[in-house]
């Protein structure tokens, strides 16, 4: 079990930067991400972005802010548990939480921050009816272990730069290949759209664009898709597996049910006092909690992460003193390591 | 001279909404319905890239061509016609006096 003295869910800036304001009330942070590196959406989404409204800097690109927010947080050494999400929590007796992954690791501290942001990034699932009773039966979002396309008939969705890939990944793995896309071209790196071109030419690829996937058919395991062309019209397909490859989107996941007051999908929090939600313990700051006047800014979740660790620090050191210092008068933040 | 234009928003229950947009404030299309309380939620704050705002444009309006950015969010977006557009792109600008859209239907 992991212990710590903040559990911080959600590594993006304000998850970050919570770690320096904690750091200098001397709390140990640990953060949870579902994503594999720190920065969320900054990091994920828009890394190349220019962002015009961060005090002191006139422009930062998102990438850069992580990256400077990692070397500001470096000094306080914060625990990350990524490629992880925070499935369930449980208030212990002593009042501590446990707060445990998907993946089953096992988190200890007397507050819990959730820095959620939009919430988990998960697959983007096409609305097509029946496609649940597939999942993990031919139908697969994300490609882990791509051996188990091995001999099989696969068709892969989407025009970005993973169905791109995994097109041309498969190509010599898989049985056979068909990509299906709504438009004529595809929108991913020159390079991928030129090698896959080339592959439909050599017929180890079967192309099929100006389509969609529109129904999925099979007993038990999935055993075809329906397949609406344009040009065509409906065709079925035979196949082993479906992967529907059309990107990432953030969902509140399993947080909802945790008990929080939730409002359109953010949390309740009481911005009057230190952004508690109505579980004592567990706070929420930046895009993920809402309250009277809330403005989704990361300048606004820097300043939610400063006065919450104010209060969660009470709640670490019940008996210790807690006063309040500029970092200018401490001379950095070296005699805290 | 007024500043404002009227649209019109047809929303996932085929209700008609009349609205009236600034053209002087730089809103763009998924800010109006947002701030009459539409059910458009803006998930990415308009940077096109969520597609919550995806919406069909029915008037004959020649808009501004779509982006490369918006073109890729519309090639991951399900429920996409030849009309779609996101309504974080479309800038209220007096040209657009009597534009009409509808909501796409949300999928995630």
């Amino acid at each position: 079990m992991i212990e710590t003295d903040l559990l911080i869910i959600g590594a993006g800036p304000t998850g970050l930067f919570t770690v320096f304001e904690a750091g200098l009330l001397k709390m140990k942070c640990h953060l949870i991400d579902s994503l594999p590196q720190p920065g969320g959406q900054l990091a994920e989404i828009y890394p190349k972005k220019p962002i015009y409204d961060i005090p002191g800097y006139p422009v930062v690109m998102a990438g850069e802010l992580v990256d400077n927010l990692m070397a500001q947080i470096a000094p306080f050494n914060p625990g990350f548990t990524l490629g992880e999400s925070a499935a369930t929590i449980e208030k212990r007796e002593d009042g501590k939480f446990i707060v445990t992954t998907d993946k089953g690791t096992k988190h200890l501290a007397p507050s819990v921050a959730i820095a959620g942001g939009l919430g988990v990034f998960t697959p983007r699932k096409p609305p097509i009816e029946g496609l649940v009773k597939f999942e993990n039966k031919g139908v697969d979002y994300i490609i882990k272990d791509p051996e188990k396309f091995r001999d099989q008939r696969v068709v892969i969705s989407g025009g970005g730069d993973s169905a791109l890939d995994w097109t041309i990944y498969l190509a010599d793995i898989a049985k056979e290949v068909a990509l299906v896309h709504r438009r004529s071209s595809f929108r991913g790196h020159l390079d991928s759209v030129d090698k896959v071109q080339a592959l439909a030419e050599e017929g180890k690829v079967k192309l099929i664009t100006n389509a969609e996937v529109k129904g999925v058919s099979g007993e038990e395991r999935l055993q075809g898709v329906e397949i609406k062309s344009k040009e065509h019209g409906d065709l079925q397909m035979d196949c082993d597996y479906w992967l529907p490859l059309f990107g990432l989107t953030p969902t509140l996941g399993p947080i909802a049910d945790w008990g929080l007051e939730i409002e359109k999908n953010s949390i309740v929090v009481d911005n009057a006092t230190d952004y508690r939600t109505n579980i004592e313990g567990i706070y929420a700051i930046g895009d993920v909690n809402t309250y009277p006047g809330k403005l989704k800014l990361i300048l606004c979740g820097f300043h939610e992460a400063t006065i919450m660790v104010q209060s969660a620090f009470k709640r670490a050191f019940p008996d210790k003193k807690l006063s309040f210092k500029y970092t200018t008068v401490m001379g950095g933040v070296g005699s805290l390591e | 001279m007024s500043v404002d234009i009227n649209i019109t928003v047809i929303d996932r229950e085929g209700i008609a909404h009349e609205l009236v947009a600034p053209t002087d404030m730089n809103m763009n299309l998924m800010e109006v319905c947002k701030s009459y309380e539409l059910p458009v939620k803006g998930t990415c704050g308009g940077m096109a890239m969520c597609a919550s705002c995806h919406c069909y444009i029915e008037s004959d309006h020649v808009l501004k061509e779509a982006s490369e950015e918006e073109e890729d969010m519309l090639d991951q977006a399900f429920f996409v016609e030849d009309n779609s557009r996101l309504g974080c792109q479309i800038f209220m600008q007096s040209e657009l006096e009597g534009l009409k859209v509808t909501l796409a239907p949300e999928s995630d």
